[in-house]
């Protein structure tokens, strides 16, 4: 779905009349101003209703200079882990490798494989197993990590995971239609990535 | 991410969707919690949904899936 996401933002623009990217917008608005003003020449004495736009909380704005922190929220399908935190660093397990995110990172969309997420605040790590998911970090430096399934690294029982791995090798080695290989495939990565959170 | 559109990755060659792999991933993570938290994810795991065919303009009788584990 995203596949084609980074080769689009690599690309160079267009021509300056083609999507500008977020780096150049201020902070959204809080009002929708063409609503405001259809609905003053319509019906200039009662006051304009409000509207979803005026309710959220707006997009922060990219500012000119480097932030010193960067702010993570991290939500999962049951619950939000991690909402509008300011922290230095998290490092995401992407598909392409464990990619390390610092204030004013450039605005990325990435694919997350099974992996560890580790959220860095001053002295303190914590450290959680993502199941897979996407980040989004934006210009603003604002990063949205969401996981259908994240654990903290202790709550791993390292015995389900070996025997969680020696079933999974075994079903890839007897598998035969293209879908079993599959699923014994995704057995084998994830079982070997909780393997390796429990040891590194 | 393989980028210019090159090939897919292993499970979607197999024919299974994203969807469909991250639930096994998920379940997969849960089945390895230790006790206590296993116990809480294995209720996060279950679907309950009921599911009608429309023929003509209306709907046949539902049928109830409800089910621990992906489909």
């Amino acid at each position: 779905m995203f596949r084609r996401a980074t080769t689009l933002l690599r690309q160079p623009l267009m021509g300056a009349t083609s999507r500008r990217f977020s780096t150049d917008l201020p902070a959204a608005p809080v009002e929708d101003s063409t609503f405001v003003e259809a609905w003053k020449k319509v019906s200039p004495n009662v006051e304009a209703p409000k509207t979803p736009l005026a309710y959220m909380k707006p997009r922060p704005a990219t500012p000119t200079s480097l932030p010193s922190k960067l702010t993570v929220n991290f939500v999962l399908p049951y619950a939000s882990e991690l909402s509008a935190k300011e922290v230095d660093m998290v490092i995401v397990p992407a598909t392409t490798g464990q990619m390390g995110v610092l204030p004013g990172h450039v605005a990325t969309i990435a694919e997350l494989k099974p992996g560890v997420l580790s959220v860095h605040e001053g002295n303190d790590v914590t450290k959680y197993f993502i199941s897979s998911g996407f980040a989004f970090i934006h210009a603003n430096s604002v990063a949205d990590i969401i996981a259908v399934e994240a654990v903290p690294v202790d709550r791993i029982d390292v015995n389900l995971v070996q025997k969680g791995l020696q079933e999974f090798t075994q079903k890839l080695n007897s598998a035969t239609t293209d879908l079993e290989k599959a699923e014994a495939q995704i057995g084998v990565d994830v079982h070997s990535a909780l393997n390796s959170a429990l040891t590194g | 991410m393989a980028s210019a559109g090159g090939a897919a990755p292993f499970w979607r060659a197999a024919g299974m969707t994203y969807i469909t792999y991250t639930n096994i991933c998920a379940n997969l993570v849960r089945n390895c919690l230790k006790e206590p938290f296993k116990a809480e994810a294995m209720s996060r795991e279950k679907v309950h949904f009921s599911l009608s065919k429309w023929v003509d303009g209306k709907p046949e009788k539902p049928t109830i899936r409800s089910e621990g584990s992906e489909h």
